[in-house]
C-alpha cells in the first residue's frame, strides 16, 4: 500500500526551527509543511510590503531556510510553507539565492499567489463580518488588507510540475498537507472523503508542537516526559486513506490517544461542517486507536465544498494602551483596587477620550471574570489596565496617569510598565471563490 | 468531584467564539459528562464572561464534548482587551466545575 509521510515544520510564525530539522534529518520524510501565518500576521505582512516592496514575508524565513537547506540537500524532503505570508515571490527569490549560495543543484521553488483580493474588496462592502454582525461598510475603518483563505489546489499544481519547495500566502492551514496528498495519490478535487481525511491530517499537524504534549502537560494527571525537547509530530498517510501519527524517539514529548484527540476537536464548532476551501469535512466519526506503529486516525468524511472562500479583512482599529503596577501583603488587593479606581476617576476627570476601558487584578479575576471564586487573598496582585483610545494622544495620556500611581497612588506599588500598540484587527467576510485566480510560478536553481 | 478528575480539555478560538473540549481520561465516564454537563450548566458556568451562548456537539468515535461559546472573548483576539485574548486558560475554568459521578 502506497503511504505518503509528511513532517510538521512550524505551528506559528515565530515556532523553533530545531525539531523541524531533527524531522528531515532523522524521520526519512517525503515531505515537510510549515505553517507560519496566523489571523493577523498577513495584514501586518502588508504594511510591511508597502513601506518596502521586497519585504511582506515571514522574519524568520531566513533564518529557518539557514538550516532547512543543507539538511534537505542531504536529506531530500519536499518543503511547503505559507512564509510567503505578503509577498510570496520575495521570499521565493531570497530563497533562490540562498539555495545558490548553499550549492544545491536542480532545485524548482514555486510561488503560489491569487489570495490578495484587496483590488476586489471594495465589491464586498456590504457582506456581514464574522465577527462584529456589522457589515465592512459599517465598521468605518481604514482597510488595510484582504487576502483569501485559499485551498490546495496552487500548491498540488505546482507538485504535479516538479516544485521541490512551494511558498504561499495565505492558504488554509491543512491545504499545506492536502496539497501533497492530491498530487502523490492522484486524486481530484471531487474525492470528498479524501479531502476530509487530508482535511485531518492537516489539523493534526498544522500546530507542531500541539499534538505532542505541547499545550498539554499537567503535572500528575498529564505528565508529558522532557517538555523542554518537545517534538514535532510526523505521519504518514496511506492510499486507503488512514493516518498513523508518529513521533520520534530521541524527542521529548507525548504522542497518546490523549494527546491526538485533543487536537483533533482543537477549534472544531460543528464536528459534521468543518469549512475549508476545499471540503466541508466532516470529523464527527473520527476513530483514535494506539497501535504498535503509532497512533492510527481514521474515519473523517466530507461534503462539497461550499463555493465561498473566508476572508481575512485587516483593519485600523485605533490604539490599545496596557499598563501594570504590583502590589504585595496582605493588604495589597485593597490597595491594588483603590489605584484602580484613582485611575477611573483621572480618566473621568481629565475627559480622556476613550472608547473602553478594562482593569484587572492579575491574581484576582485577570483569566476569568470572577467565573472561579478567590477565596483567599493573594499576597501579590498586579493591577492590569487596557484602554482603547482612537488617537495615540489619549493612549499617551493614560499611559501617564499609570505612572503617576508611583508618587500619586497607594502605598508601595512597584514595576510599572506600559505598552502603546495600534491595533490592526481582522474583519472576516466570504466571498465567492470566482474571486481568486489561483496561479503559480517558478524559480529555478539548475 | 470535579471535571479535571475524570476528563481533560483544550481550548481554541474563533473570532469571538471560545471552543472547549471535554476529553474522559476514561471512556466510560463519557456517559457521565453527558448526563451531567449540558451546554445550560455551562453557559451558567460562565455566566460572568458576558452576554454568551452555548452549544454542545459530540464526537461519538472519540467519546468527548465540545463546548462552543460564542460572545466569550471581548470581540476576539485581534481586538480583545483581556489579557489572555484568545481565551486560552478557560478550559482550567471548566475543569473546575463539580460533577457526580454515575454509578
Amino acid at each position: 500500500m502506497k503511504k505518503i509521510r509528511i513532517g510538521s515544520g512550524a505551528g506559528y510564525g515565530d515556532d523553533r526551527i530545531e525539531p523541524a530539522i531533527d524531522l528531515i534529518n532523522s524521520a526519512n520524510l517525503d515531505y515537510i509543511g510549515f505553517e507560519c501565518l496566523a489571523e493577523r500576521t498577513i495584514a501586518l505582512a502588508q504594511n510591511e510590503k508597502k513601506q518596502d516592496p521586497e519585504s511582506g514575508y515571514n522574519h524568520l524565513l531566513e533564518y529557518r531556510f539557514e538550516k532547512i537547506l543543507p539538511a534537505i540537500k542531504q536529506h531530500p524532503t519536499k518543503v511547503i510553507t505559507n512564509m510567503g505570508a505578503a509577498n510570496p515571490l520575495s521570499a521565493a527569490k531570497l530563497v533562490q539565492k540562498m539555495a545558490i549560495d548553499a550549492g544545491l543543484k536542480k532545485l524548482k521553488i514555486a510561488v503560489v499567489t491569487g489570495d490578495d483580493v484587496s483590488s476586489e474588496i471594495h465589491k464586498f462592502m456590504d457582506e456581514v463580518t464574522m465577527e462584529t454582525e456589522h457589515s465592512l461598510a459599517d465598521l468605518d475603518k481604514p482597510i488595510i488588507s484582504a487576502n483569501a483563505y485559499i485551498g490546495a489546489k496552487g500548491i498540488s499544481n505546482a507538485l504535479d510540475e516538479g516544485a521541490d519547495i512551494v511558498i504561499t500566502g495565505r492558504v488554509a492551514d491543512p491545504a499545506l498537507f492536502i496539497g501533497p496528498l492530491i498530487h502523490e495519490f492522484k486524486q481530484n478535487y471531487d474525492n470528498v472523503d479524501f479531502l476530509g481525511q487530508g482535511t485531518l491530517l492537516g489539523h493534526l499537524l498544522e500546530c507542531a508542537g500541539q499534538v505532542m504534549g505541547g499545550y498539554f502537560a499537567d503535572e500528575g494527571r498529564k505528565d508529558v516526559p522532557e517538555l523542554w525537547n518537545l517534538g514535532f509530530p510526523f505521519a504518514d498517510f496511506n492510499e486507503d486513506g488512514s493516518i498513523i501519527m508518529h513521533k520520534l524517539a530521541a524527542s521529548g514529548g507525548l504522542l497518546s490517544t490523549e494527546t491526538v484527540k485533543e487536537q483533533i476537536m482543537y477549534e472544531i464548532q460543528d464536528p459534521t461542517k468543518y469549512f475549508t476551501p476545499d471540503v466541508v469535512a466532516d470529523f464527527s466519526q473520527v476513530q483514535v486507536s494506539q497501535t504498535e506503529d503509532g497512533v492510527k486516525v481514521t474515519g473523517a468524511t466530507g461534503h462539497t465544498k461550499t463555493g465561498q472562500l473566508k476572508v481575512s479583512v485587516g483593519y485600523e482599529d485605533g490604539y490599545i494602551i496596557e499598563g501594570g503596577i504590583s502590589y504585595g501583603g496582605s493588604t495589597a488587593i485593597q490597595r491594588a483596587k483603590l489605584a484602580g479606581d484613582v485611575v477611573k476617576k483621572r480618566i473621568d476627570a481629565l475627559k480622556i477620550s476613550v472608547s473602553e476601558l478594562q482593569i484587572d487584578y492579575v491574581g484576582v479575576d485577570s483569566l476569568f471574570h470572577g467565573v472561579l471564586d478567590n477565596t483567599q487573598a493573594p499576597n501579590e496582585i498586579r493591577v492590569r489596565f487596557a484602554a482603547r483610545t482612537s488617537t495615540l494622544a489619549a493612549a499617551g495620556e493614560i499611559k501617564r496617569e499609570i505612572e503617576a500611581l508611583y508618587t500619586n497612588g497607594p502605598a508601595a506599588g512597584g514595576g510599572v510598565r506600559t505598552n502603546t500598540q495600534q491595533i490592526i484587527a481582522i474583519a472576516s467576510v466570504l466571498i465567492p471563490e470566482s474571486t481568486v485566480r489561483i496561479q503559480h510560478k517558478f524559480l529555478e536553481v539548475r | 468531584m470535579k471535571l479535571l478528575d475524570i476528563a481533560h480539555s483544550r481550548t481554541g478560538d474563533k473570532g469571538n467564539t471560545s471552543i472547549i473540549s471535554l476529553i474522559p481520561y476514561d471512556d466510560r465516564d463519557f456517559e457521565t459528562l453527558k448526563q451531567g454537563v449540558s451546554a445550560e450548566k455551562v453557559r451558567q458556568w460562565f455566566q460572568k464572561l458576558g452576554d454568551i451562548q452555548v452549544e454542545r456537539y459530540e464526537f461519538p468515535g472519540l467519546r468527548a464534548l465540545n463546548f462552543v461559546i460564542s460572545n466569550a472573548l471581548g470581540g476576539g483576539v485581534t481586538h480583545s482587551l483581556n489579557l489572555d485574548r484568545h481565551g486560552k486558560a478557560l478550559s482550567s475554568a471548566l475543569l473546575e466545575m463539580p460533577i457526580k459521578k454515575e454509578k
